[in-house]
């Protein structure tokens, strides 16, 4: 329930969260809405000894149109995707799955780069990110880079961010009357996804894009079933490629074995609901 | 809605004779202003300047030897005061932790220490205790304590610590601690298991259940170090026997020991123990001569607080060829866990009385091993023996419906005790109260529109629809209102069921009510308010009800077993009759009037026929103060202490139904409605009545649908968080249809039987009912609770042949 | 480090440790024990107070986290909605008049989160009351009495 004790910093502006960060290396962990580091450290599972607070960084919350692509600052909270207007015209996907994630006081202070860059196979986001073929900006020392998001997730909580980089926005296509759905599987309304499907089609320009959630020890795309549905298969047949490659995990709530079929089945009906 | 033939009791009311009473009110809660408004005062809330803050180190091996404890780093830490071995306590305890139910007289069971000496016997089970300034550094105190472990096999899963592979406490030279029997007659049930045209034979899980009341535990105490006195504030639901049990234990003479339960964040039988921690909190707060206190976390308590359930149950039932039920065989493996903690060996026993329970069932067998095992020692969660008898019957009689042929409305219609059979000498060796099982059925299928959902059922079945639309009934009766001594006495518990009230009318008149009850939510502010301003014509308002202080209260049994009605509630209103008796008597010596000729009428007592010859109670609590003219040999206070100790133990019943969808492609259950019908006699505030069985009805669904203790090949809890242990929110749970019959026990004055439990005895066989009706065309004839998504579905590709 | 904070209208200055949650702040270090811990994994709500008027889960939010903003808790909720004092805020009269609460232990939270979310969406219906609660837990009620009384408060016809 306590954490280990640690040393706190404040960054007023990203520069400053950067040096910050070159300055402490690996010790050091960046605390922006805290609901994915807070719960680790309260149960002694992460203990750096250095916490950089990025909250009073006033220019990280924004979502704007620039024209074909949704920009969205990493400090972002949940809540605030979730209702956007410009979010539920251009990309209601994205919109959706924030509102479903975890409970109304979570998304009150989650924010949309401390879920990304956490890089939990189990969370929502990637998913999102994924199947959106969207674009993560970082700032470092040496200035600001833009990576793909297939390039961004590495493994279990790892991602392609260096320790001395800050994620500070999330650019993704908008893509208004796409057809697109998000299939959930849980025990309860506010836990993680057993299995998720997050689901967007082609929209002409760029291909059909279906991400999984929990199906991995790293956030992923469903390969297979892209495959399956650029060569023209339908959703039942696309679906029934949704294992594919996947090394689902065995946990409390479900076997790999279980995992694979709802995957299956949640895709089919992803697709299906997207209008596939 | 409908009452029974019975009237009501005489007793409800009987004050209010020119009619309108409290009782049977909905009255708002006196309670909640305090509680609404951040002014409860749990355990955890208490200000206690000085207050050292413990921390316990806990075994993260299920069986292990405790070899060497290294204190020395944490006794370096900023704020650490001192860190407590088992040996370094050992002198501290004139007795062993007690278990107040020794089910036979070969019963076996460990001695059981606060602090664990020489082996550790569960993940959880305290090995060393640190004592610190804050509660921040007694956590990362016992971060720093190094305990050298020697790793001993565990004897985890319940049968194979049945066959003593690994025996757990040297001591004993086997797991098996008791066989309790009941069996009046076994060659009847032999001749009708041999005889019968149907049998039903099914093995059931009563998977281990985690508590979870929304307060953890917690306990504070404070030494008068000259006086000898010792305050222990505790969240606990048993005050009073917790303060005979720390004076055993700690060596604390009684009368110095004052045990207080502050409000009390819920507690389902969890609470209702005796707790090393609440003990070495004692014996530490004398050592140092210091306020000693301590929290439990969430985590913490999934190990360190008892579990509920654990049994596997063999059930038998024996037919003739229209189902009616001729036999009953019963047998179970109760898992103890890794010692006897109060009550634990006789929670399964709880319910031995009750595998038959409505129905008129000639012949039976019970039987019930108990057995160790190295997880956390189980005992009372809500309904402790009721549900998972009632679970297994049940499901028994679906099982039987449907090898009869006909649906499970009309296996229970066959089988029901009748109603003029009350009171009811049932072959288990109880007499039930009062009892008419039917119209709950009847009305519980009514208020889910049970025609309609066949209907529906159907013709989904014929479309082929993977959305399959369930229906489960369960009709349940409970034995409840613990107890009457004597029987207690007869099933060798060490304590008696009795309760005490004290009703005092003030010398200004306002009325003080103490009770032996110990409320946890229940309400008992409101409804002894109600009872009491009802029988002496006071304003509620006027009325303060007491309890849970030993100083206050030195006199009681506790709150538990659904009894706080059916006993403390009634020897609160046999005490308010005292007082008007002497009330009267001191009336009609100033009023020059025969006792005879006086009525009590809205607070005044008048000479029958002339109204203006009368004196208010008030008037007479001032006159008793006064004592200026009272009759000879009469107190001078208004006030009289009555105990109650119930001749019978009450029995309220109702019928349950439930409506799931299951969806064959995902194996998710969906629970759509839920209607329960129960019967708890007259209700004294029914708005509270539901609240329990509200209550009580989620918790029991959570059984049948998402909540298990999960343990590892290793001892390990996998789930202690509430992450992965999934008590339901509001956003899983439909609102409920509830009704109700009123059947009057006469067992008691005011006709009032619990209802606390009833809630959760009721719910879980009616959810799994449903799903295996939904599943039936499948192939499917059990679930195991509970019933997830991936147990659900492996069900049907299995009864499919896949 | 030093931290101000405004609870409930007043302006609270101390010193803390960085690891200090609010929850304990609140509750240890201003004495504002209304605000309860009920586990340790985000999970229950029991915690739930304001933070600039939306719900948050104060064991989740370092007291640091919380410098220079406004905390509404359980104690201060009627106050600084201008309810007159010794009156209950109209969620807290809407639990008591629905009988919302039995043990009281989840009922700080489960008020402060009803709260919000009635600021938030002011007409729900029953399922987005369930919805809006899936963050709190209550192992008293069942809920379906919280359910009701939110409705009502909500001024929602009541029908169960």
């Amino acid at each position: 329930m306590i954490p280990a004790p640690f040393d706190y910093r404040r960054a007023a502006s990203v520069d400053e969260a950067v040096s910050l960060l070159t300055e402490h290396g690996d010790e050091a962990k960046l605390l922006a809405g805290g609901h994915s580091l807070l719960p680790l450290m309260k149960l002694r599972l992460a203990q750096p000894t250095v916490l950089i607070d990025i909250g009073p960084v006033s220019d990280l919350s924004y979502i704007r149109d620039d024209g074909g692509t949704v920009r969205i600052g990493a400090m972002t909270r949940h809540h605030d995707v979730a209702f956007s207007d410009l979010v539920r015209e251009q990309i209601p996907l994205l919109a959706e799955v924030a509102g479903q994630i975890g409970d109304p006081q979570v998304r009150h202070r989650g924010t949309i780069g401390g879920s990304i860059a956490h890089g939990d196979p189990a969370s929502d986001l990637p998913a999102v990110l994924l199947s959106l073929r969207g674009t993560l900006v970082a700032r470092g020392p040496g200035g600001e880079r833009e990576i793909a998001a297939d390039d961004f997730f590495r493994g279990f909580l790892e991602t392609a961010l260096a320790p001395d980089e800050v994620l500070t926005e999330i650019r993704l296509p908008a893509v208004p009357g796409v057809g697109w759905a998000f299939e959930k599987f849980a025990r309860r309304a506010h836990d993680w996804a057993i299995v998720g499907v997050t689901a967007v089609l082609s929209n002409g320009s760029v291909g059909p894009g279906v991400g999984l959630v929990n199906m991995g020890s790293a956030p992923l795309r469903a390969a297979g079933v892209e495959e399956a549905l650029r060569s023209g298969s339908g959703a039942g047949d696309a679906a029934a490629r949704a294992a594919d490659g996947t090394e689902p995990p065995d946990d409390l709530n479900a076997s790999p074995e279980f995992r694979r079929h709802l995957a299956e089945v949640l895709v089919r009906r992803a697709l299906e609901s997207a209008g596939a | 809605m409908t009452a029974t033939e019975t009237p009501p009791a005489a007793g409800a009311g009987a004050a209010g004779e020119d009619g309108g009473g409290v009782v049977g009110q909905r009255m708002l809660r006196k309670e909640d202003a305090r509680l609404l408004t951040g002014e409860g005062r749990y355990v955890d809330d208490l200000q206690i300047p000085g207050a050292l803050w413990m921390g316990m180190v806990r075994s993260p091996f299920a069986h292990a030897r405790i070899g060497s404890i290294d204190a020395s780093d944490a006794l370096a830490m900023p704020g650490v005061r001192a860190v407590f071995t088992g040996d370094d306590l050992a002198d501290e305890w004139a007795a062993a932790m007690p278990c107040a139910w020794p089910v036979t007289d070969d019963m076996k069971a460990p001695d059981h220490w606060p602090v664990a000496r020489g082996k550790a016997c569960y993940v959880g089970d305290i090995v060393a205790v640190v004592v610190a300034e804050s509660r921040y550094q007694a956590a990362d105190a016992v971060d720093a304590v190094v305990v050298d472990y020697d790793p001993l096999d565990p004897a985890v899963d319940l049968e194979d610590a049945a066959s003593d592979r690994v025996v757990i406490h040297d001591d004993l030279g086997t797991n098996k601690s008791y066989t309790w029997t009941l069996s009046p007659d076994p060659d009847a049930v032999d001749r009708a298991f041999a005889q019968a045209v149907h049998t039903v034979s099914e093995r059931y899980v009563q998977q281990r259940l985690i508590p979870v009341a929304m307060e953890t535990r917690g306990v504070a105490v404070v030494p008068g170090v000259y006086g000898g006195d010792v305050t222990v504030y505790s969240a606990t639901q048993i005050p009073h026997i917790l303060k005979v049990m720390i004076a055993a234990t700690c060596g604390v003479p009684e009368q110095k020991l004052r045990v207080v339960a502050p409000s009390v964040g819920g507690a389902f039988g969890s609470k209702l123990d005796v707790y090393a921690e609440e003990l070495i909190a004692v014996a530490l707060a004398r050592r140092l001569g210091t306020p000693t206190r301590w929290t439990e976390g969430r985590s913490e308590n999934s190990v360190a607080t008892i579990q509920g359930r654990g049994q596997v149950q063999h059930m038998e039932l024996a037919a003739d060829g229209d189902g009616r039920v001729t036999a009953v065989r019963a047998r179970l493996t109760a898992d103890m866990g890794a010692y006897m903690q109060l009550v634990t060996p006789g929670i399964p026993l709880l319910g031995a009385f009750l595998y038959h329970g409505v129905y008129d069932v000639p012949a039976y067998h019970f039987e019930c091993t108990g057995v160790f095992t190295n997880c956390t020692p189980t005992d009372a969660y809500r309904g402790a023996g009721r549900p998972e008898a009632t679970y297994a019957l049940e499901r028994a009689m679906d099982s039987l419906a449907r090898t009869v042929g006909v649906d499970g409305a009309e296996i229970r219609r066959r089988n029901y005790i009748a109603p003029d059979k009350f009171p009811y000498e049932s072959v288990a060796g109880l007499t039930y109260d009062s009892g008419n099982y039917e119209p709950t059925l009847d009305r519980a299928l009514e208020l889910v529109g049970y025609d309609d959902l066949r209907a529906e059922q159907q013709r989904r079945r014929g479309a082929g629809e993977r959305k399959h639309l369930g229906v489960g009934i369960s009709t349940y009766v409970e034995m409840c209102g613990l107890a009457p001594s004597r029987v207690l006495a007869s099933l060798k518990y060490a304590a008696g069921g009795w309760e005490a009230a004290t009703v005092s009318v003030l010398p200004t008149g306002k009325v003080q009510v103490v009770s032996g009850a110990t409320p946890h939510g229940q309400g008992h502010e409101t409804s002894w308010s109600q009872i009491v301003a009802d029988r002496l014509g006071v304003d509620p308002a006027d009325i303060e009800v007491l309890h849970s202080d030993t100083a206050l209260s030195p006199h009681g049994m506790d709150t538990y077993g659904s009894r706080s009605l059916p006993v403390g509630g009634v020897a609160v209103a046999m005490a308010a009759d005292e007082v008007i008796a002497k009330a009267r008597t001191i009336a009609a010596h100033q009023l020059e009037a025969s006792e005879d000729d006086l009525e009590l009428v809205g607070g005044d007592l008048r000479v029958k026929g002339t109204p203006t010859r009368s004196m208010t109670l008030q008037e007479v609590a001032f006159e008793a103060f006064s004592a200026h003219d009272l009759p000879d040999g009469t107190d001078p206070v208004l006030t009289a202490q009555v105990t109650f100790d119930p001749p019978n133990f009450v029995f309220p019943f109702g019928t349950h139904v439930a409506v799931v969808e299951v969806d064959e492609d995902t194996g998710e259950v969906d629970l759509l409605d839920y209607a329960a019908v129960d019967d708890c006699g007259p209700q004294v505030n029914p708005m509270i009545v539901e609240g329990q069985i509200h209550g009580g009805i989620v918790q029991g669904v959570a059984q049948a649908l998402w909540e298990e203790a999960v343990y590892d090949a290793d001892g390990t809890l996998r789930n202690p968080s509430l992450i992965d242990y999934c008590v339901p929110s509001a956003a899983e749970l439909p609102s409920f249809k509830l009704d109700h019959t009123v059947t009057p026990s006469p067992t008691n004055l005011l006709g009032v039987k619990g209802i606390g439990e009833a809630g959760t005895i009721g719910s879980a066989p009616t959810v799994i009912n449903a799903i295996v009706d939904a599943l039936a065309p499948l192939g499917v004839t059990d679930v195991a609770m509970p019933a997830h998504p991936e147990r659900v579905w492996t069900a049907i590709q299995e009864a499919q042949g896949r | 480090m030093e931290i101000t904070l405004s609870v409930n209208g007043v302006e609270r200055s101390s010193d803390v440790e960085p690891r200090r949650l609010l929850v304990h702040h609140l509750r240890d270090d201003l004495g504002l024990t209304g605000t309860n811990v009920g586990c340790d994994t985000t999970s229950c709500g029991a915690c739930t107070v304001l933070l600039d008027g939306e719900s948050v889960k104060s064991c989740t939010v370092l007291a640091v986290q919380a410098d220079g903003h406004e905390i509404t808790t359980i104690e201060g909720l009627a106050a600084t909605a201008g309810v007159a004092a010794g009156e209950l805020h109209p969620m807290q009269r809407a639990f008591h008049e629905n009988h919302g609460l039995q043990c009281g232990f989840c009922t700080p939270g489960m008020v402060m989160a009803a709260v919000s979310m009635l600021d938030e969406n002011p007409h729900p219906s029953e399922e987005q009351v369930r919805l809006g609660l899936e963050g709190n837990l209550c192992r008293c009620t069942g809920y379906h009495n919280i359910v009701k009384a939110v409705l009502a408060a909500a001024g929602e016809e009541v029908s169960a």
